[in-house]
């Protein structure tokens, strides 16, 4: 352990995990504050709220106390090039769903980008393999479990 | 009698063609997901649940079953194989299982592994059986206050065993409370933490926080150090089966692995890590030949073995008798009995008893579904090994849309899938357990429920909770079981130097 070197100076993720939980531990309690319906008898529904933002807010403390002692582990280095093109997937995922791009197309943008971010180099391959991926999930959805997945321009000519 | 009658009505159920089928999809997957490093049971379960909430719901669990014992047996194979455990339940498994492998009694070690998990789960599910109708009839006395305390002692116990700090243990469990706060209040239709955004009426779906956690979390964090070096196979050399001489010294550490893990995996604080080391440290102990442990001792692979398969059992007691997961996959497990509408619990054993039965039997026949497909079959599984792991991952980020589309296709759905699952992966990178965050989601609104129903039977007097005798003692033990890890600093370096 070089625990030693490290007690010097707080450690950074968790002082950063203790505000967050505050924060969140101030919403939850806000939250409470403002609400309006009450319970008439026994316990309403602000009771458990209240407990939880007291919880979250202790936990956070107990983080600032952490982070000043052994802090959280030390991790090893990330690929962030890697983290960037899976979230960049998943990015295009939700804004392709959300203005009615359509399942398919989301699918082999997600499959292309996931398996780049993994570190294989044939990205045209991966969603040429995404594309028919997206296309049999989405027929079998239809015709088999009747249920239709978020459709766009692609999808109609097959329905 | 009556467990006996029940049973046999089970296997009725069970030996119906189509839940025939449904268990063999589910040990198959389980295989599957057991053999592959770093996909577990819990994973597996998640992704299924948003794809199987229009099936039948008692095929669907017997499939999650099977799932859940395939992957205590495929993860058997990687440890020996690959020296890469493919979940902390295989561990003590590959420190013997590898030597073995090494030298050359690959084969020898995966029979043991396979043969010691098929008496082991054979033995525990006799003991589910048998045990769950008393704890049923325990249960059926418990008032809301002893649910309350009950659900207590699951946090604590969650919290405190899953990960090496109780502190990161708690802070996911809080989390996950939380998150079960957002949405309408059954009681009172008052909307909590919903900030006006209308989606969030319903509140926060499990399904979308264990596949984001466990799947999408999953990926991140493989994807951000795939750096590592690629492991190696070790091609299984000699005779697959097990000679006199192994037989002789495998039957002992089987029986003893299955007593710590069935009885560890059915307290609140069990799991599977705990009773396979302790086997792995008893076998080494007992063993006639104490010199060889280290180099591949076949005692230190059958005991460990049989120790996961009888945990695996052991789990399902609290969680069929009083709905309490004591597993990341028995808390995924719960998620998916409550999406069908069933809780679990003594109600359902008198409300149900052909799906629990169902369920119980067809343990038993999944047990012997997996030994079958073990031992013939290993070169297939190890040839799955050879699947690119961006592709496999690849998938499993499609397949987690595809369910998370299916239930509810809204984009804030699939941002809170995306957001959950960064979560998840900043959670692996600093050690924070996932698995109290689902059980929190989970149990957070059913332990208020009852404490408020406890409450309005007592007229807001909170002294109801101490004066019961079951929820004061369960309320004492979980305070115990906050307080030793920090009282007892050294138990939890124990767990933290295994891993």
């Amino acid at each position: 352990m070089t625990n030693d070197t490290r007690s010097q100076s707080a450690n950074k993720p968790a002082l950063v995990v203790g505000v967050l939980l505050l924060i969140f531990a101030a919403l939850v309690g806000y939250d409470a504050s403002q609400q309006t319906i009450t319970s008439t008898y026994g316990v309403g529904p602000t009771a458990m709220p209240y407990v939880v933002a007291a919880g979250l807010a202790i936990l956070g403390l107990a983080h600032f106390v952490v982070a000043f002692r052994e802090g959280l582990p030390q991790p090893e280095d990330a690929d962030s090039n890697a983290l960037l093109w899976i979230a960049g997937g998943l990015v295009f995922l939700i804004a392709c769903i959300g203005l009615g791009g359509g399942f398919i197309i989301a699918i082999t943008v997600v499959f292309a980008c996931t398996a780049r971010g993994m570190g294989r180099q044939a990205l045209a391959v991966d969603a040429a393999i995404g594309f028919v991926l997206g296309l049999v999930i989405y027929l079998v959805f239809a015709k088999v479990l009747t249920l239709i997945l978020p459709s766009g321009p692609l999808e109609r000519l097959f329905l | 009698m009556d467990t006996l009658l029940s049973l046999i009505n089970g296997f009725g159920v069970a030996f119906e063609p189509a839940k025939l089928m449904f268990c063999l999809i589910g040990v198959f997957l389980g295989t599957a997901v057991g053999v592959l490093p770093g996909i577990g049971p819990a994973l597996t379960v998640a992704l299924l649940l948003p794809v199987t909430f229009k099936l039948d719901p008692a095929g669907s669990l017997i499939m999650f079953a099977g799932i859940y014992y395939g992957g205590m047996y495929g993860g058997s194979t990687t440890a020996i194989l690959l020296n890469a455990p493919g979940e902390s339940a295989s561990l003590a498994t590959a420190l013997e299982g590898s030597k073995m492998a090494k030298a050359g009694r690959g084969g020898p070690a995966l029979a043991t592994s396979a043969i010691g998990s098929f008496v082991a789960g054979l033995i525990a599910t006799i003991g589910l059986a048998f045990l769950a109708p008393l704890l049923v009839e325990l249960a059926v006395k418990f008032g809301p206050w002893d649910y309350f305390a009950l659900m207590i002692v699951a946090f604590v116990t969650v919290s405190a065993t899953f990960g090496d700090s109780p502190l990161r243990g708690l802070t996911s469990l809080f989390i996950g409370i939380a998150l079960g706060l957002i949405g309408i209040d059954k009681l009172t239709g008052q909307a909590r933490l919903t900030f006006g955004v209308p989606e969030l009426l319903n509140g926060v779906e499990v399904t979308t926080l264990a596949v984001g956690l466990f799947a999408v979390g999953e990926a991140f964090y493989v994807a951000s150090k795939r750096f590592r070096d690629p492991e190696e196979i070790i091609p299984i050399k000699g005779s697959l089966w097990m000679t006199k001489e192994d037989w002789k010294r495998s039957w002992a550490p089987w029986l003893r692995g299955t007593a710590f893990g069935f009885p560890i995996g059915a307290l609140p604080a069990g799991g599977a890590e705990v009773p396979t080391f302790l086997s792995y440290s008893t076998e080494r102990k007992l063993c006639k030949y104490p010199d060889e442990f280290g180099k591949g001792a076949i005692e230190g692979v059958a005991g460990p073995e049989a120790a996961n398969n009888a945990s695996a059992a052991g789990t399902l007691v609290p969680l069929l008798t009083l709905g309490l997961p004591t597993s990341a996959t028995a808390a995924i497990m719960l998620a998916g009995f409550q999406q069908y509408g069933l809780n679990p619990g003594p109600l359902l054993f008198a409300e149900k008893p052909d799906l629990v039965w169902g369920l119980i039997a067809s343990l038993f026949i999944a047990n012997v579904m997996l030994v079958i497909l073990n031992l013939p079959l290993i070169g297939l599984w190890v040839r799955l090994l050879a699947i690119p792991q961006p592709w496999l991952y690849a998938g499993i980020l499609v397949f987690a849309t595809m369910g998370t589309l299916a239930v509810n296709g809204s984009p804030v759905e699939l941002g809170m899938l995306f957001l959950f699952g960064f979560m998840g992966y900043l959670m692996r990178r600093y050690d924070y357990p996932v698995a109290p965050m689902v059980v929190g989601l989970i149990l957070g609104p059913m332990a208020e429920a009852q404490l408020r129903r406890a409450l309005q039977i007592s007229l807001g007097d909170p002294m109801i909770l101490l004066e019961n005798p079951i929820s004061a003692t369960l309320l004492g033990i979980a305070f115990l079981a906050l307080v030793a890890p920090f009282v007892m600093k050294g138990l939890n370096r124990f767990k933290a130097a295994e891993d």
